[in-house]
C-alpha cells in the first residue's frame, strides 16, 4: 500500500497526483472534525474561545460544534469531570457514531487537578474511555487546543482503513461500547475501567 | 444598623425565654427559637432582614477552649457540634450582614435543626447542600434530599471524620497523607523491582 515518497513528489512535478483511498479518506476526515458542542468547567470557556474569531478553530476544520452526539466525531472533555457527571460522560461518548476521538482538555479531566484528592471528582476521565490527545494546563489556552488538534489531526491521517492496526471504528471484532459506571454508596462502581485504564505497576521508591 | 448588643436586647423582649448569646460578630441562637428569631428579623420594622445571602454548615470536634475564670486561664472540654451560620442582609435598608449562628446537639446520629425555608425561599437549596455534605435534617424543609452527591451516597463527606474510598493511584511525590495512604499501595519489599516502562 506504501508509496515511495519521492516518486510520489517526483510525479506531482511532473503533474500527477498520487494517492490511495485511505490517504484521501483520512485527508476529508482530519479537515472536517465535528466537535461535540459540551462544556463541563472553566475549560470550556477556553474552547469557546478556540472557536470564536480570534483563535478561529475554523481554519483547521473543526468549527462545526454538534449539540448531538449523533453528529459528533469528537469529544473535548474541557473541565472537571465529576463522579456524579462521569456515567453521563461515557453515555454521551458511546451515543456517537464511529470512528471518533477524544481530547482531554485541561487538568481536571487529565487526571482530576486540583481536585485529585476529592471525594467527588473523577480522576482522570481516561479512567473510562480512551482518550486520544491529552492537554495540559489549567485551563490550557487555545493555542493549546489547536495544537491538540493538529496533533489530532496528525493521528488520523496515519489511521489505517484495512489490515492488521486498521481502525478501531471498522473492525467488527473490537467492542463499540464502553461501560458506563453505576453510582455506588461512597465511589463509582466500579471505580476505573480495567479494559481502558492500565496504569504502570506501582514501584516502592527505593527500588527506583 | 444597631449594635450586635442592642439587636439581642430586642430580640429578647420580642422573643420570650430565648437565649442569645453574643460570639465574636455573632449572634448564638438555642434550637427551639430559632425560627422565631428568624422570623423576629424579617418582620421587625428597624431590621427588616429580608435576604439570607449566605448558609454555611461548620463541623467542629470535641476540642479543648481556654477560659478566663477569676482571672485565670482554664482549659475547659467543649463537645463536638455542627454548626449552621446564617448570613442576612436588608434589601430594603440596605445594611448587614448580621450572622446569626445555630448549633446542633452533639455530632452523633438525627442531628436536626429547624428550617428557615417558610420564611426565606432563597435558603432553600443551602440548606439541601447543608444537608447533603453535613447531615443536618432541617425540620420543616418542602423538599429535604441531596443537591450535589447523587442520592444513593451514604454519609456526609464533608465532615471531618469522613472516611474516603481508598481510591489511591500513583504519585511522584507524595506527602503527608498522601504518603502514608501511597504506602499501604506499595509493593512487598521481597516481591522483585519492576522498572517502569
Amino acid at each position: 500500500m506504501a508509496m515511495d515518497e519521492s516518486l510520489k513528489s517526483e510525479l506531482q512535478k511532473a503533474g500527477v497526483f498520487v494517492t490511495s483511498i485511505e490517504q484521501l479518506y483520512n485527508w476529508g476526515r482530519k479537515n472536517s472534525i465535528w466537535p461535540l458542542q459540551f462544556g463541563l468547567a472553566c475549560c470550556a470557556i477556553e474552547m469557546i474561545a478556540t472557536a470564536c474569531a480570534r483563535y478561529d478553530m475554523a481554519r483547521f476544520g473543526a468549527e462545526v460544534f454538534r449539540p448531538s452526539p449523533r453528529q459528533a466525531d469528537l469529544m473535548i472533555v474541557a473541565g472537571t469531570v465529576t463522579k456524579k457527571m462521569a456515567p453521563q460522560v461515557v453515555r454521551l461518548f458511546n451515543q456517537m457514531p464511529e470512528p471518533k476521538y477524544v481530547i482531554a482538555m485541561g487538568a481536571c479531566a487529565i487526571s482530576g487537578g486540583p481536585f485529585k484528592e476529592g471525594y467527588n471528582v473523577l480522576k482522570g476521565i481516561d479512567r473510562y474511555i480512551p482518550v486520544d490527545v491529552h492537554i495540559p494546563g489549567c485551563p490550557p489556552r487555545p493555542e493549546a487546543l489547536l495544537h491538540a488538534l493538529i496533533t489530532l489531526q496528525k493521528q488520523i491521517e496515519q489511521d489505517h482503513l484495512t489490515g492488521k492496526r486498521k481502525l478501531r471504528a471498522y473492525d467488527r471484532e473490537q467492542k463499540a461500547e464502553w461501560l458506563v459506571p453505576a453510582y455506588g454508596e461512597h465511589d463509582l462502581e466500579p471505580p476505573r475501567n480495567p479494559e481502558v485504564w492500565k496504569p504502570e505497576p506501582q514501584v516502592r521508591p527505593e527500588a527506583k | 444598623m444597631e449594635t450586635l448588643n442592642q439587636i439581642k436586647d430586642r430580640i429578647e423582649a420580642a422573643v420570650p425565654s430565648v437565649r442569645l448569646a453574643i460570639e465574636g460578630r455573632s449572634l448564638v441562637v438555642d434550637r427551639e427559637h430559632l425560627l422565631e428569631v428568624a422570623r423576629f428579623l424579617k418582620n421587625d420594622a428597624e431590621l427588616a432582614m429580608d435576604y439570607v445571602s449566605n448558609l454555611c454548615a461548620v463541623d467542629w470536634l470535641p476540642r479543648k477552649v481556654k477560659v478566663k475564670e477569676g482571672g485565670q486561664d482554664v482549659e475547659k472540654d467543649l463537645p463536638g457540634f455542627l454548626e449552621v451560620v446564617y448570613d442576612f442582609y436588608s434589601m430594603a435598608k440596605k445594611h448587614g450582614p448580621l450572622q446569626l449562628r445555630c448549633r446542633t446537639d452533639g455530632r452523633e446520629g438525627m442531628l436536626s435543626l429547624p428550617s428557615i425555608t417558610p420564611l426565606f425561599r432563597g435558603a432553600e437549596f443551602q440548606e439541601r447542600e447543608a444537608f447533603d455534605l453535613y447531615g443536618i435534617r432541617f425540620k420543616g424543609h418542602p423538599d429535604l434530599r441531596r443537591i450535589l452527591m447523587w442520592d444513593g451516597f451514604k454519609d456526609f463527606p464533608m465532615r471531618k471524620d469522613y472516611q474516603q474510598p481508598d481510591d489511591h493511584e500513583w504519585e511522584p511525590t507524595p506527602h503527608d497523607e498522601v504518603l502514608q495512604q501511597a504506602k499501604k499501595h506499595w509493593p512487598a519489599p521481597s516481591a522483585a523491582p519492576v522498572k517502569p516502562a
